[in-house]
């Protein structure tokens, strides 16, 4: 029972990894980058639901709603802003201006909020459900069913719709889906659009499991959906979905029967080893030579 | 005239791609560009549907000027372009290949892929087919069918011939002329300068980024300094 009740908690804190992760995933599969600002951009999201139900007062589903249009329009500017005008700069300028980026959120939210811990807002409200003698806390219940849902509405949209369908072609080959119609920019602005309000939701989700919220609150759990992101594979949509949850379980139960300070040790470990079997991630597709 | 380019200027940093570089193309026509590799037929191609941007000049199509359209409206005013090595959509099934095609048509698209499928059968026979997985020849084949669902005004082709078995350029060829028949109007670049004449209304040879020479294609089959350089003797 208690390992079922580790199984779940894990679960629950790999689908949060997951729902950041596709953020990541899914930039880096249109836009060619890795976006190391992601991990901000969920404690802005986290911040947001504070200053609107904490101190502004508004109800919860305010706090969420104004979560995620913040976290998205947030996302969108930053790469108007910053990654835009560096679309065909090295690679390296690209990882240097997204961390710049970084940086630069979390000094804004460090001004305007202060460096302290403070207590996020409950915004889940649900009842622990009670099977037998195993306990399931309302918190991961929630967690589970939303990102669920999530999951399978972006699965649907990217292999069924015809927007879906074009970033796909776009992930492909930006000349030839431009030629297609496809305009690549507004297609760059859509995924992160979309990858932001995963991270609102997300951010909402780790704020409640954690209980609070500060200004570098983004910064481990980007890096570990990073992680995360590579370990399934990164550029695929399932592999970010798969490599989030395995993390999740790997860390919960690596807390729960070995060591809470080796945790984290082992997470990264056991992705060094599945990149050292299968350097594409358990997902990822073969990188394909240019004709 | 259905499109007029007029004195383009193409640099790639230092490297001056198009010298000067005037043609047009007429309602109807097959016109063809031909020229060795590096000539700039790509480039010529790249420039017209606003992938490269020209320094100089202006291009005209359908009476409106194009040249600072973004690439991905040329597709909404009628032009539709085969870029080089076909470029289809390797991960996606041919399916959805034809579908990335009618990207900017509004309405009901089944006509269209039955039309690709009635000159292109084999494409159907592979629909689900993962494109790329596909033959060479195919895989040219779904470019020309992606290209042709949206119904495009004037086609582009850029070596569609190219790397093909014999046969198959011998297919290629008469479907371009099926396309020509039924209303398109074509530019058509190609190395296989023998064949492009062969089937080009009008045709312009480029030389290390210059037009060097123009006329009907029965004129430049004939043309002494053509044979010597493109026709093999
Ligand atoms: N991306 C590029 N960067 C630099 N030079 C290029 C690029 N593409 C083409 N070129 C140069 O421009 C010239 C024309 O190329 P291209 O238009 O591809 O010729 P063609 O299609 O006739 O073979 C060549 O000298 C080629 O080396
Ligand atoms: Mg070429």
């Amino acid at each position: 029972m208690e390992f079922l009740s580790n199984l779940i908690s894990g679960l629950s804190l790999g689908a949060i990894y997951a729902l950041i992760a596709l953020g990541y995933t899914m930039v880096y599969g249109i836009a060619k980058m890795l976006n190391f600002a992601h991990g901000d951009v969920i404690m802005i999201g986290a911040f947001t639901v504070l200053a609107t139900v904490a101190t502004a007062g508004f109800p919860w589903y305010i706090g969420i709603i104004a979560s995620v249009i913040v976290c998205t329009v947030l996302g969108v500017t930053i790469e108007k802003i910053a990654y835009k005008p560096l679309r065909k700069a090295n690679p390296l300028s690209v990882l240097i201006t997204a961390i710049g980026v970084s940086y630069f959120l979390q000094s804004v939210a460090l001004l305007i909020f202060g460096s302290g811990k403070q207590s996020f807002p409950t915004v889940i409200k649900a009842n622990p459900i009670k099977l037998g003698s195993l306990i399931i806390q309302g918190n991961s219940v929630v967690t589970l069913i939303i990102t669920t849902i999530i999951m399978v509405v972006l699965t649907l949209f990217i292999n069924k719709t015809r927007l879906g369908k074009a970033m796909r072609a776009v992930s492909e080959d930006k000349d030839a889906a431009e030629l297609m119609g496809i305009s690549v920019n507004r297609t760059i602005s859509l995924t992160f659009a979309i990858g932001s309000a995963l991270a609102a939701v997300a951010g909402i989700f780790y704020g409640s499991t954690y209980g609070f919220v500060d200004p570098y609150a983004g910064a481990m759990p980007g890096i570990k959906a990073f992680v995360a992101a590579v370990f399934g594979g990164i550029g695929s949509i399932p592999g970010a979905m798969l490599g989030g949850i395995l993390l999740g379980i790997i860390e919960n139960l690596s807390k729960a029967y070995i060591s809470t300070d080796l945790a984290d040790a082992i997470v990264f470990g056991v992705l060094i080893v599945v990149l050292i079997v299968k350097p594409t991630g358990l997902l990822g597709k073969k990188i394909r030579e240019k004709v | 005239m259905m499109l007029e380019a007029n004195h383009l200027n193409v640099y790639y940093g230092n490297i001056h791609a198009l010298k000067d570089v005037s043609f047009s193309v007429g309602e109807g026509e097959i016109v063809a560009l031909i020229g060795a590799n590096g000539a700039g037929k790509s480039t010529t191609l790249k420039t017209i549907s606003g992938m490269l941007r020209s320094q100089t000049g202006s291009i005209s199509f359908l009476g409106e000027d194009i040249s600072k359209t973004e690439s991905f409206r040329m597709v909404n005013k009628g032009l539709a372009h085969v870029p080089e090595g076909r470029r289809i959509f390797q991960q996606m099934p041919v399916m959805e290949n034809l579908e990335m095609g009618a990207y900017t048509s509004k309405g009901d698209i089944t006509e269209g892929i039955k039309e690709v499928f009635r000159h292109f059968p084999r494409l159907e026979e592979r629909k689900k087919q993962i494109a790329g997985t596909l033959s060479g020849g195919e895989q040219q084949m779904l470019a020309i069918g992606r290209a042709m669902m949206s119904k495009p005004k004037l086609l582009m082709l850029d070596e569609p011939s190219m790397g093909l078995a014999p046969i198959l350029v011998e297919e290629i060829f008469e479907i371009i002329r099926l396309f020509h028949e039924a209303g398109t109007t074509i530019l058509l670049v190609e190395q296989n300068a023998g064949k492009a004449l062969a089937i080009a209304n009008r045709a312009y040879v480029l030389e290390s980024g210059r037009i060097a020479l123009t006329g009907t294609g029965a004129e430049l089959m004939q043309s002494e300094a053509i044979k010597k350089a493109y026709l093999g003797g």
